[in-house]
């Protein structure tokens, strides 16, 4: 069942493509290129392409358009393409950049990829132009032997193509390839090709066609460390007291050759130059001038090794890995820094305010396979959006941090495949309303207003649940007369009777009864002579009026 | 014009003059305030110095199981099996520990976060021990306060809150049981005499909830579960038992039990193991005593009750006996166990569990670490005896109770001081209280009488004989006023004694070494972190790391590996058998290394650095656990003479066994110290003796920057063809 509908399928595209390839204007055949120069250099692990071309109209047609083309394995790590003209002659040259898009043909041949450079002025046809192209490939070179000892040097492989990958016709083109150092093991001849200490030269190659290739494969020595971020976590939180907070979050590998076996620690302290030459023992990670409280940690603790050189126009911050990092090994940590807010935020014509800030790494020569910046605004602030020069992936989420009520907003920006080349700034738009600054100073001023209230409250209410017991009672006190007799009292709340030469201790209170909306309890306290009586009465209702008739004041003989 | 104003002023002023007791209040609660504040940050001294992390070896284990329970929450922590210790037996953690410090933790930390505080779990748990620590002085206030009078409350407030003996556990960073188990300690203790003391039901249940918290906090509540029937029983010698003992030991005792049983770890503990027993006869006791109370009560007659009590005691006691005695040979009662008795006598655990005594802090304590932790207190501390015997009661027996035994129990073992600072704090308080209000009487009452003495001047007898008074006044009052200056001088020293031995002695984290260089300035040796981050980043994740019990902890929260042992040394056997691959020779060790399923091996080596207190010092105990277990292990053949040395002059065995060569893998070509032949030892300050070592099951994997921590991998086996 399924051969045929595959069968299907490859008809259809095939019919397909060649309604494209019919309905398609070529532009290709317009554009040749007279001279072309390529530099590679291949001292560090990023791969620095330098061409030079001379494009020339030979079409009937003006075009503005200019195609380059990329293998498809090549496509895979390249960071970054930039172009460039210069215009004037002499001391008034000035440098025109070049927008550089990504674009997708339908007939490539062997699924080659292309970016097309916009030229800022159509070329006529008969015209020539100078175009400056940068581009820049990491994880290019492979390591060969994959694994080596601590005391081997670190060799590596570089391909590429000895002829410039083209759409366009060539007329004459030379290929220089230059090594870290003269230790070139090995390297494809395609002649005319020559060698001069640490730089190859291909060429010059003439008048080759479209789309013409020549592999070339070259083995040299690289012992430059392969510093590589797997992962990197920006975080950039916004205080609008003056600070911004800088959170950095490493993983990082060394993606050179893997290190096998024996890791001797008398070797590689006491022959430096020889032993674990590849080895990554510090980096260096330049961050913006006048940073402050400046942080160096992992998930374990505090890291030592770090050393901070401040001055007016930059700060370099050295950091060592806890250990050195030989080929496979990996480290993760954390930068933090603090910034103050004014040299970063600002404010736009419309009100807004920006956050104006550098996007990549601050690590020097470091390729970063995916980076997440987080920009984290102010509580309160609304209709965030980012600017940034190169294409990210963007959303929104919301981060709690110290007495958050509703949330920050944070700005996510993703990007992956990074080179220092990308350390270039973007924008975050956001509108604040400065009263939303005092809301946090504000609750805690409450909070702490609340508190001391409710101790005031607690000290001056007195919260216990009223019991029956008769300690909590209104008392009357009695002040008792001798010689006993039956007391009359006036309606009076406190009367008072006066008891002397009494035997202590020994007064019982027989049946006394009240009147006149009152219950007397028989609860009777002796105080040391001179002696007190006291009468617990309960008043039931509330007259003014109080009449106690005590019937038995029974003194007991004394023992 | 300025009177005018000022008579409203001064009204105003008046009307703000609080009465004397007001003041007073303000001045206690003040006091108390400084007091809290001061505990706390005294122990900050560890942050400032290094930074806020976790110190030594235990609580590395205790921060482990408290991010585990923040990031899964409570049934899970109940019911984890960590794989990743005491591999290949792993584990039920939480069966065998206490809950109640992560527990706290955790608490603490929701609490804040509700509150909005987007703190981390680590600074909580750095933070918890100090927060404990100024949670005691409170504590201390109310029962001093309790026992004595405000006065000494304050004064035991202000001591137990800088008292060295104290601060050794819970600086900022130790983050283990004792930190907050000595709160719970003494608040129990404090719940129960308050109990005692009012007959109330209310606080003698609080006290249950008290004794249930230190349950779950510590394994020490084993202290109060005998301290405190041992009390009762002194009580009801000595004739004071009351009602409000019996409400408030039974009320205690019952439900504090049947709490403490909803700890896994205890269990059933309370009726069935020996260390329990002196509680539950107490509270038989307790009973037989009311029951005879209220035959005599009923009883008129003296002889029938004399007879009825002599039958009714030897009665309880035979029947007590014998349910011992059967509960003993069924086996139901389990006998006191290996550590009880160490506590008991000192001599003990040296002959019978050297895993125990193999411990630094469980060694008897040396007179100058009392001196080193109490300092002043040692001398007020009979002193206040003194005065709580010239005013017994209750709550004084009580406190001179657990001053004499914790006083016996930290004598025995080094960590146990930890437990008697408070009652010596509390005692030593109110010697110094009861002293300086004498002598402050004695001042103020001279006062009063040289002013009544001028004024009436001599015109009546009894003026003359005030002025007799007056005479030997002058005297008194110097040597009151003498002795107050003394007081001061003292306690004042007490405050720099103990401010200096917190910052130099008690507030280093031990996993990071500073030394001071050539030049005076600070070195820093972070190796422990390096080899354990190294471990953590750069093997496989099932990795098994092989070395003594003490980094096990470490090795799993820092490195978060498996390791063989740690320092819950729960199986004597297994750790004997790691003792027993690191003194083999190497092809011997390996046989063991393999069925352990062993990948790396780590060792502490201070040889470069001069660090002491390494494995090669520790290694005689690792023979000696190994030799306890295994008897092909003997110690005699690492010693040469009954001498350990690692020189030329060592032992065959000792120079050839699998710690020596790991340590000193290497070393024959180091050159340490200028002037010396390379290959010098500076911890032990001597030339090893076997400098051409070759290794070959094993090979070097890490070696930390100052070769502190040297990690090994098990090489493969070759093959055979």
């Amino acid at each position: 069942m399924e051969a045929p509908i595959r069968a299907r399928e490859i008809l259809g595209f095939t019919l397909l493509s060649l309604l494209f390839f019919v309905c398609r204007s070529s532009p290709s055949h317009n554009l040749l290129i007279s001279n072309a120069e390529r530099r590679i250099d291949l001292s560090s692990h990023i791969v620095k392409v330098y061409l030079t071309l001379k494009v020339e109209n030979a079409g009937s047609t003006p075009t503005s358009e200019i195609l380059l083309a990329f293998p498809p394995t090549q496509v895979d790590h390249l960071a970054t393409v930039e172009a460039l003209v210069t215009k004037g002659k002499r001391k008034k040259t000035t440098i025109v950049h070049l927008d550089v898009k990504p674009t997708e043909l339908p007939d490539a041949p062997n699924e080659t990829k292309y970016f097309t450079i916009y030229l800022a002025n159509p070329l006529n046809s008969g015209e020539s132009t100078t175009l400056e192209v940068l581009y820049l490939f990491t994880h290019s070179l492979e390591p060969f032997p994959a694994e080596i000892g601590q005391s081997e040097s670190q060799l590596v492989f570089y391909r590429d193509s000895a002829l410039i990958l083209s759409p366009y016709h060539i007329k004459q083109q030379t290929t220089f390839l230059k090594a870290p150092s003269t230790k070139v093991e090995s390297f494809t001849r395609v002649e005319p090709t020559n060698r001069a200490g640490t730089e190859m030269k291909y060429g010059p190659y003439e008048d080759r066609p479209s789309y013409s290739f020549s592999p070339i494969l070259i083995h040299f020595e690289n012992n430059s460390p392969f510093p590589v971020v797997e992962e990197l976590v920006r975080e950039v939180e916004i205080s609008h007291w003056g600070n911004l907070q800088v959170t950095e979050q490493y993983t990082l590998v060394h993606g050179g050759a893997r290190h096998k076996g024996v890791f001797s620690r008398v070797d590689y302290q006491s022959r430096p130059s020889l032993n674990g030459v590849s080895s990554l023992r510090y980096l260096l990670a330049r961050l913006p001038p006048r940073v402050h409280s400046v942080y160096y940690r992992d998930e374990i603790g505090n890291i030592s090794s770090s050393h901070l050189r401040t001055d007016s126009r930059k700060s370099e911050l050295e950091i060592e890995p806890r250990y050195p990092l030989f080929g496979g090994w990996k480290a993760t940590f954390l930068i933090g820094y603090g910034l103050p807010l004014q040299d970063f935020l600002f404010e736009s014509s419309d009100d807004r305010r920006y956050l104006n800030f550098t996007f990549g790494c601050p690590l020097l020569d470091t390729v970063v396979d995916k980076l997440t910046v987080k920009v984290v605004l102010p509580e309160g602030s609304k209709d965030p959006s980012a600017v940034v020069p190169f294409p990210v992936e963007q959303h929104f989420e919301t981060k709690y941090s110290y007495l958050d009520v509703v949330g920050r907003t944070v700005v996510v920006m993703e990007k992956k495949n990074l080179v220092p080349v990308h350390n270039s700034h973007f924008q975050v738009y956001y509108t604040f309303k400065p009263m939303f600054m005092l809301a946090e100073p504000l609750m805690l001023t409450t909070a702490f207003f609340l508190f001391f209230v409710a101790c005031v409250a607690y000290l001056h209410i007195d919260l216990s649940i009223p019991s029956m017991s008769p300690r909590n009672l209104p008392k009357f006190r009695l002040k008792y007369h001798s010689p006993p007799e039956i007391p009359q009292i006036t309606p009076r709340h406190t009367a008072t009777f006066v008891c002397r030469r009494l035997p202590p201790s020994v007064l019982t209170l027989h049946h006394p009864t009240a009147g006149g909306g009152c219950h007397l309890i028989s609860h009777l306290t002796i105080g040391p002579p001179p002696c007190c009586i006291m009468l617990s009465l309960l008043l039931l209702s509330n007259s003014h009026s109080l009449e106690i008739l005590v019937e038995h004041l029974f003194v007991a003989p004394s023992p | 014009m300025t009177t005018v104003t000022n008579m409203p002023l001064s009204d105003l002023l008046k009307s703000f003059k609080l009465k004397t007791k007001q003041q007073e209040l303000l001045i206690r609660v003040s006091i108390l305030c400084l007091v809290y504040i001061l505990a706390f940050i005294t122990r900050l001294f560890s942050v400032l110095r290094y930074e806020s992390m976790i110190h030594e070896f235990d609580p590395y284990f205790n921060y482990r199981t408290t991010l585990y329970l923040t990031q899964n929450g409570f049934y899970d922590f109940w019911n984890w099996f960590d794989y990743e210790s005491w591999y290949p037996l792993g584990r039920i953690v939480g069966g065998t520990l206490y809950p109640g410090l992560m527990v706290t933790a955790v608490l603490i930390y929701r609490i804040l976060h509700f509150l909005r505080f987007a703190v981390h779990i680590r600074e909580v748990c750095v933070l918890t021990a100090p927060f404990f620590a100024s949670n005691t002085t409170l504590v201390a206030y109310f029962f001093g306060k309790e026992i004595w009078d405000t006065g000494a409350g304050l004064v035991a407030a202000i001591l137990i809150a800088i008292c060295p003996g104290y601060i050794s556990r819970s600086v900022a960073g130790s983050y283990d049981n004792e930190g907050v188990a000595i709160f719970a300690l003494l608040f129990t203790f404090y719940l129960f005499v308050k109990a005692v003391n009012t007959g109330s039901l209310a606080w003698s249940l609080a006290s249950a909830f008290g004794y249930f918290y230190m349950v779950s906090a510590w394994g020490g509540y084993v202290f109060i579960i005998n301290l405190i029937p041992l009390y009762v029983l002194v009580l009801l010698i000595t004739g004071r038992y009351s009602m409000r003992l019996y409400v408030a030991y039974n009320c205690m005792y019952v439900l504090g039990m049947l709490l403490a049983m909803q700890i896994r770890f205890v269990g059933f503990q309370h009726v069935q193991s020996g260390e329990h027993m002196a509680a539950m006869g107490v509270f038989f006791l307790m009973q037989v005593f009311y029951f005879l109370d209220w035959v005599k009560h009923m009883l008129s007659d003296t002889k029938l009750f004399q007879a009825f009590l002599r039958i009714t005691v030897t009665c309880a006691v035979v029947v007590g006996t014998i349910a011992l005695g059967l509960g003993m040979l069924s086996g139901y009662i389990s006998p006191w166990t290996g550590r009880f008795y160490s506590l008991l006598d000192p001599t003990y655990a040296k002959d019978h569990i050297p895993i125990i005594a193999s411990v630094s802090e469980h060694q008897p304590t040396a007179w100058s670490s009392f001196m080193f932790d109490y300092h002043i207190l040692l001398f007020l501390f009979p002193a206040g005896l003194y005065f709580c015997f010239k005013r017994l009661s209750d709550a004084t027996i009580f406190i001179v109770m657990y001053g004499l035994t914790s006083m016996y129990f930290a004598g025995v073992m080094v960590r146990l001081i930890l437990v008697a600072t408070p009652a010596v704090c509390l005692i030593s308080a109110i010697a110094v209280s009861a002293t300086v209000k004498n002598l402050t009487v004695l001042l103020r009452s001279k006062n009063k009488g040289v002013l009544t003495g001028s004024t009436k001047g001599s015109s009546s007898s009894r003026a003359s004989s005030k002025a007799l008074l007056d005479q030997s006044q002058p005297f008194q009052k110097n040597g009151a006023i003498a002795l107050l200056f003394g007081a001061f001088y003292l306690l004042s020293k007490y405050a720099t004694h103990c401010t200096w031995v917190t910052s130099e002695a008690y507030s280093s984290p031990s996993i990071v070494l500073a030394a001071r260089g050539a030049h005076g300035n600070r070195v820093i040796f972070d190796d422990y972190r390096e080899a354990y981050f190294w471990l953590r980043q750069n093997t496989p994740v099932d990795a098994k790391v092989m070395s003594w019990w003490d980094y096990g902890y470490q090795i799993t929260a820092m490195g978060n590996r498996t390791v063989i042992v740690d320092n819950n040394t729960w199986n004597n056997t297994h750790i004997a058998t790691v003792g027993r691959a690191l003194s083999s020779y190497e092809d011997e060790a390996i046989e063991i290394m393999r069925s352990l399923d062993v990948d790396y091996v780590l060792v502490v080596f201070g040889g470069v650095t001069g660090y002491s207190s390494d494995d090669i010092n520790k290694f005689l105990w690792m023979v000696r656990i190994g030799g306890g277990v295994f008897p092909v292990i003997k110690e005699p053949d690492y010693l040469v003479n009954g001498e350990y040395r690692v020189d030329k002059g060592a032992a065959p065995k000792m120079l050839n066994c699998l710690m020596y060569k790991l340590c000193y893998y290497r070393f024959g070509e180091m050159l340490t110290e200028y002037g010396k032949p390379p290959g010098y030892d500076r911890a032990r300050g001597v030339e090893i003796g076997n400098k051409d070592i070759k290794l070959e099951h094993l090979e070097e994997a890490f070696t930390t920057s100052n070769w502190i921590v040297r990690i090994y991998k098990v090489k493969p086996p070759n093959n055979r063809w």
